[in-house]
């Protein structure tokens, strides 16, 4: 069976289908419901017999690379630390087929914002390669 | 000791592990070749106790484990598979250990002070603790072949160094603390792993902060049952359900500390203790004796000679003890003279965002906690902050009084 990693992100990706404000902005009610939305999915993808992982990934970033022999590593924030893409975490699941990741990334972005409405969130679906080579 | 019918339970069985490992070395084995041996007579238990149990446990032990020692030098395979035969049949001869203060020494062993912390943690699960590998592993959230590995390399520098000095407690003390603190996110019962072995630790030393570290510890986990709702969302001390405390777990927490001070050599872990044993001890969040914790902070502050840089937790602890005894402005004074080091500390934002609530300044209260929520670095903690940077916005809190214990 195919694993596929199903990526939330803080920023980045294509246009919002509509504007939502920060959670920290959202009604108590509205934050409890979205939270406890996330908690089901993880039972779900659990009792479905499909969940591998759920990570989530704080906004802080360093870029990093060799500084050279004998230097400390060189860091950096990015050359657009407000705009370029950042990964807020995912779940990885492993699933029948490419259909049904894209079936429950659906369900994921369906998750409810203020007012009860679905938030409509983009979501990045990647398949993981895997490391034994196929059989057929 | 145990009788032959009577079923051997995993407790008896892993306090068993450090008594038998602790003589085993004592008597001049290697550290690592002894631990390896002791895990398969463990193995070995398993299997040939439940039709034939032994009369005496930790002998039983200590000799399978003494066989395996032999065997892994000579190294003579088909020798080993017959002697395994014979032991399903016949008990070992008793070999003698000592409970005496094994549980101290095998702790400086596996506290060793070259070890990185991370190693000093696995190793004391193990040898001293009981746990397996497996076990460990899940706890940590590694897979189990990166626990394996950390052990075996932790064993590893071990053979190098010399174990028969007494080692440095107060390492000892800091990995059973890390041990306590772990314990409240994994599967396994790190939290009352780290009482245990805790316990044990009194028993062999009269170091005062040994007792402050028990003590402390046993204090924080009556509140546990009280600090999660059904749905795992964080409830702050000031709202929980105080009927849930484990008053027996108070009572014992406070003996211990009692006895601790009577020794009259103060340390942080007994401050600590002293600390929370005020919270405990308050029917109500009205009535926490906010001065006298102020006064321990105080105490405890003084201990570094950089407290913001050496003990964030303690000075923005106290900052919350200022804004209750002095008011909510004096506390967020006290956080502004840190603001250069602790900026970018979560913790510093959420200390920020409860003095201003308790103030009444709910907007500066949200801005503060949504601060906070950006810097967590632990999923419940950031959820918890982002609900409070909610609440604080809801139009509707606006009359609802501020909060009243700390955050």
């Amino acid at each position: 069976m195919p694993k596929y990693l199903l990526l939330k992100h803080y920023r980045g990706g294509p246009e919002p289908y509509r504007p939502v404000p920060p959670m920290d902005d959202w009604a108590p009610e509205d934050v409890e419901a979205h939270m406890a939305f996330q908690r089901h999915v993880g039972e779900l993808l659990r009792e479905n017999g499909e969940y591998v992982d759920a990570q989530a990934l704080t906004p802080a970033r360093t870029w990093v690379r060799y500084g050279g022999p004998d230097a400390a590593p060189v860091t950096t924030d990015g050359p657009l630390p407000e705009t370029s893409d950042l990964a807020a975490g995912w779940y990885m699941i492993d699933v029948e087929s490419e259909e049904r990741a894209l079936e429950l990334a659906a369900y994921v972005s369906s998750e409810p914002c203020p007012g009860g409405k679905p938030l409509y969130e983009w979501i990045d679906v990647r398949e993981v390669m895997s490391g034994a080579p196929a059989h057929d | 000791m145990l009788e032959p019918t009577q079923r051997l339970d995993e407790g008896a069985l892993r306090a068993l592990v450090p008594r038998v490992l602790a003589a085993l070395v004592r008597r001049g084995e290697e550290f690592a070749a002894a631990e390896d041996a002791l895990q398969e007579a463990l193995l070995e238990a398993l299997r040939v106790w439940p039709k034939h149990p032994p009369r005496d446990p930790g002998a039983w032990l200590a000799t399978v484990a003494t066989r395996r020692l032999v065997d892994a030098r000579r190294s003579d395979a088909a020798r080993r598979g017959r002697e395994d035969r014979l032991l399903e049949r016949r008990e070992p001869e008793p070999a003698g250990i000592e409970p005496g203060d094994d549980t101290l020494f095998l702790l400086f062993c596996c506290c060793h002070p070259d070890l990185s912390p991370a190693s000093q943690v696995a190793l004391t699960l193990r040898a001293v603790g009981g746990l397996t590998t497996a076990e460990i592993a899940d706890a940590f959230y590694v897979p189990e072949a990166t626990m394996a590995q950390r052990i075996s390399r932790a064993k590893r520098a071990l053979r190098e160094r010399r174990l028969d000095r007494p080692g440095d407690l107060a390492v000892v003390l800091r990995v059973l603390y890390l041990v306590y603190t772990a314990g409240h996110v994994g599967r396994v019962d790190l939290a009352g792993e780290a009482i245990r072995l805790a316990r044990q630790l009194v028993l062999a030393t009269e170091e005062p902060e040994a007792r402050g570290l028990l003590a402390l510890m046993l204090l924080n986990h009556a509140r546990l049952p009280a600090r999660f709702d059904p749905d795992g969302r964080i409830v702050t001390l000031d709202r929980q359900d105080r009927s849930l405390w484990d008053t027996r777990e108070i009572a014992e927490g406070v003996r211990v500390l009692r006895s601790a001070l009577a020794l009259k050599r103060r340390g942080r872990y007994q401050i600590e203790a002293a600390i929370a044993t005020l919270h405990d001890d308050a029917a109500s969040p009205e009535e926490t004796d906010w001065p006298q914790i102020l006064a321990w902070y105080d105490d405890l502050v003084a201990f570094s000679n950089d407290p913001v840089r050496q003990d964030p937790a303690a000075v923005l602890g106290r900052a919350v003890a200022v804004g209750h005894v002095l008011g909510p402005k004096a506390g967020l004074r006290e956080t502004d003279r840190m603001r250069a080091v602790l900026g970018e500390r979560h913790r510093w934002h959420a200390v920020r965002g409860y003095l201003h609530e308790l103030g009444g300044d709910l907007p500066a209260a949200a801005a503060a906690y949504a601060a906070a929520a950006r810097r967590a670095t632990n999923v419940a903690e950031r959820d918890h902050l982002v609900r409070q940077a909610a609440r604080a916005r809801a139009p509707e809190l606006r009359s609802v009084a501020p909060p009243r214990s700390s955050p």
